[in-house]
């Protein structure tokens, strides 16, 4: 699948715009004295990013975030990846919600959910709750420890890095698991006219797990992380 | 801020659409990848307009029966019940549930509405090489990408009560046909979103000048 680049897509616009432009234009590592361009993914127009990272770069045109600095990016992503992945396990390993009425007691996981949808002949359903709920952030979660951790072991990038980044990047807006919390407290309410609804230990973890993965993917610094991971190294 | 205002595509690059990376325009569009991630390369989303359209339409058509058939069925002691997405609205209204009327009102019908009316507002100002704020139209189109996902949470509380409510001859929740409709409208929007590339609102105002 992987196709060499070819030789004149191998060095960016650096050379020959510069030339013809006043600009310099390159988007490679900070070299001194140059300064660093990017196009805004929203409307195209070339900007400067700022010599010293501190602020949020907003495109000047049309407003869209280019550039927001990160301190201590791979630890703090590291760190609450990690931590997102043990909420992850809590949450689906416990019920999320008890229900009681008159004898009976129904409990439910995320999984038993998704196992019954398939048996009431819902498939699609089913196989979509399990992508968005379960093996999206899965993945998002593995994916981001497979690229970070031997960041932070001062390792060279873990195999084919590159693309698992892209990937993670790529899939992330399948992962609702906030939405699915949205839909576990209407639920909650919903119910609650009908019998006791008692929530489980998930539902606690799940609240937590929608924070602690915000903040993982927030303290990503994408930029950064393209410049370790650059498949032409 | 003294900036340069030139576009990349004025000057003949290609941003990489996954790492941002500022490539001079390759040769040929076929095959060519970003050197640094990897990623297809090409200077605007390919096909945008008409991938938008279809998936529009296909959204627009599943919204009907998503909206018409039931999308719960509950039996309790011997009635049945089929509920469809407004139904189970006016059923909070009346009970004084407002808040979870308010949600699912919203998430469900609301939200898929306006996302859709957005995406046509924004395919037919693009294609009448409209003028008209072209900041707020980007902003809107942010907004479009930001919301979809919320309309989800009626499929999930169907799941939940599904998976919750089976005590047999007392009481038990069925996920009606227009669960799967509705999930549909949820999906293609969202892929719909994706297929725009909100440069092209901005690509003819600059052709146009």
């Amino acid at each position: 699948m992987t196709h060499p680049p070819t030789p004149e897509l191998s060095h960016t616009a650096t050379d020959d715009t510069r030339h013809r432009q006043h600009v310099a234009i390159t988007t490679e590592g900070a070299v001194p004295g140059r300064p660093r361009v990017v196009a805004c993914p929203d409307c195209d127009l070339l900007n400067r990013l700022p010599e010293k990272h501190e602020a949020t770069l907003l495109c000047v045109r049309c407003g869209a975030v280019l550039y927001q600095h990160h301190p201590n990016s791979i630890d703090r992503s590291l760190a609450l990846t990690v931590a997102s992945l043990v909420l992850f396990l809590l949450s689906n390993s416990f019920p999320f919600l008890a229900m009681k009425s008159g004898g009976f007691i129904q409990e439910t996981t995320l999984l038993t959910g998704i196992h019954e949808l398939w048996k009431q002949e819902l498939q699609g359903l089913a196989i979509l709750v399990l992508l968005t709920c379960v093996l999206v952030p899965l993945a998002q979660m593995t994916g981001l420890l497979y690229i970070l951790v031997p960041l932070k072991l001062g390792r060279r990038p873990a195999w084919h890095a590159a693309r698992i980044f892209r990937l993670v990047q790529e899939v992330a807006p399948w992962g609702m698991m906030e939405v699915f919390m949205m839909g576990i407290l209407v639920a909650l309410v919903k119910l609650g006219h009908m019998a006791t609804i008692v929530p489980g230990i998930s539902v606690f973890s799940f609240g937590a797990l929608i924070f602690v993965m915000a903040a993982a993917f927030s303290s990503l610094d994408p930029p950064l992380l393209w410049d370790h991971l650059d498949l032409r190294r | 801020m003294k900036v340069h205002a030139a576009t990349a595509r004025q000057l003949g690059l290609v941003s990489c659409h996954d790492c941002h990376l500022l490539i001079e325009k390759p040769l040929s569009h076929a095959h060519r990848r970003c050197p640094r991630c990897g990623a297809h390369l090409h200077p605007r989303k390919p096909n945008s307009l008409a991938r938008t359209w279809a998936l529009v339409c296909a959204a627009i058509l599943f919204y009907i029966p998503a909206n018409v058939l039931p999308m719960t069925i509950t039996s309790a002691l011997g009635t049945r019940q089929a509920d469809t997405i407004i139904s189970g609205v006016i059923y909070f209204m009346q009970s004084g549930s407002w808040e979870i009327a308010m949600v699912i009102f919203i998430a469900s019908v609301f939200v898929p509405f306006v996302k859709l009316l957005i995406l046509i507002f924004l395919l037919l100002s693009v294609r009448f090489r409209s003028a008209w704020r072209p900041k707020d139209r980007t902003s809107l189109y942010r907004l479009t990408e930001l919301v979809g996902r919320w309309s989800m949470v009626d499929i999930y509380v169907v799941t939940i009560l599904v998976a919750l409510v089976k005590l047999g001859a007392i009481a038990t929740i069925e996920a009606g046909p227009a669960a799967v409709y509705f999930a549909a409208v949820v999906v293609v929007t969202m892929f719909a979103a994706e297929s725009f590339d909100p440069r092209l609102i901005w690509d003819v105002i600059e052709e146009d000048v």
